[in-house]
């Protein structure tokens, strides 16, 4: 047994998991929507120790062409990936994608087709559409979907790189309200699993990847918490966890209890003489 | 020159390419993708980029995302 098994860490099973060819070693992907100020955004992604955040891609404020770049704020060595969000049709995602490697970000994009305003819920019709023709142009698709196990192996055949299925509405911090629909997912693709949206506390990051999922992505959770550059860190804490815990081994349920005392040798009262 | 940037028609001064486009808005030092009249220009292509009078362009940058 080497030092490190002995202190706990199990190092085969906490290796690096990868997209697209491109290996990262956290198991947290960070958004960079809602921060009340830039200095807290970047605190709160080197506080979470991630390797890939996300961004938008929106019009240039032609009024105020000089204002400070979002790109800054992110730290070096972290990997951008870009999001289409904002599309309702796969035409849109797919013009935005091809925008995003335009200005310089290269074939990475986060896949998001939207279909319903009130819900952010995803259009799986719209969304396997501009998979297929993302993949057709050699982006690395890594897609945000339905928690549905057949539209994510689907969306797999296809070629995306990562699915994506979100575990409840975008922003609600609802948490992950169909478990099992993760594990059922990663037991069907052979590409990452990443469960994205809804996540609001560091027990709902544990859950999703105790449930099997390779990496969470998350952005409200952290950016509105009264403490983000806590809160980032203690995502980071919650997935490390998992993750740990999930290759460690977890004892199997039961339906009844098990005792963790010997039965053997057990203390009598006397009877009063 | 009259240019629809990013959905407001303006009055430019005569520009040649992109390129000096960017630079007259004042973008330039910026990531950006431009949209040209619907197709995308690489960034390499700016400068070369013919402009026309009425050409209808998007100007878009990274912002805060999830």
């Amino acid at each position: 047994m080497t030092d490190q098994e002995r202190a706990g860490m199990v190092p085969g099973d906490m290796g690096p998991w990868s997209v697209g060819g491109q290996a990262f070693r956290s198991r947290l992907i960070v958004g960079t929507g809602k921060y009340a100020t830039w200095d807290g955004m970047r605190d709160a992604i080197q506080a979470s120790g991630t390797e890939l955040v996300t961004v938008a891609v929106r019009r240039v404020n032609i009024d105020q062409p000089d204002e400070p770049s979002l790109l800054e704020y992110v730290p070096k060595g972290v990997t951008l990936l870009p999001n289409t969000a904002g599309a309702y049709t796969a035409e849109e995602a797919v013009l935005t994608a091809r925008l995003a490697r335009a200005a310089g970000l290269g074939s990475l994009v986060k896949l998001e087709v939207i279909g319903d305003a009130e819900l952010l819920w995803p259009d799986p019709v719209a969304t396997y559409e501009a998979t297929r023709q993302l993949v057709d142009e050699g982006f690395t698709v890594m897609v945000y979907t339905t928690p549905d196990p057949v539209l994510a192996r689907r969306l797999a055949e296809a070629g995306a790189a990562a699915v994506m299925p979100l575990g409840s509405p975008i922003g609600s911090g609802q948490g992950v309200l169909d478990v099992s629909a993760v594990a059922l997912i990663k037991e069907r693709v052979d590409v990452p699993v990443v469960v994205d949206a809804g996540i609001g506390s560091p027990a709902d990051a544990a859950l999703a990847i105790e449930a099997g999922a390779d990496a969470v992505l998350i952005n409200t959770a952290i950016a509105q918490a009264q403490h983000p550059v806590q809160m980032a860190r203690a995502m980071r804490l919650a997935v490390d966890a998992a993750i740990l815990g999930r290759a460690a081994g977890r004892m199997a349920r039961r339906d009844r209890a098990v005792a963790s005392s010997p039965n053997t040798g057990v203390v009598t009262v006397a009877s009063p003489s | 020159m009259e240019l629809k940037v990013n959905g407001s028609w303006r009055e430019t001064p005569e520009l040649a390419t992109l390129g000096s486009l960017l630079t007259h808005l004042g973008v330039t030092h910026q990531a950006v993708g431009v949209l040209q009249n619907g197709q995308v220009v690489a960034r390499e292509a700016f400068d070369r980029e013919p402009l026309h009078n009425r050409d209808e362009l998007e100007i878009v940058r990274f912002v805060g995302g999830g």
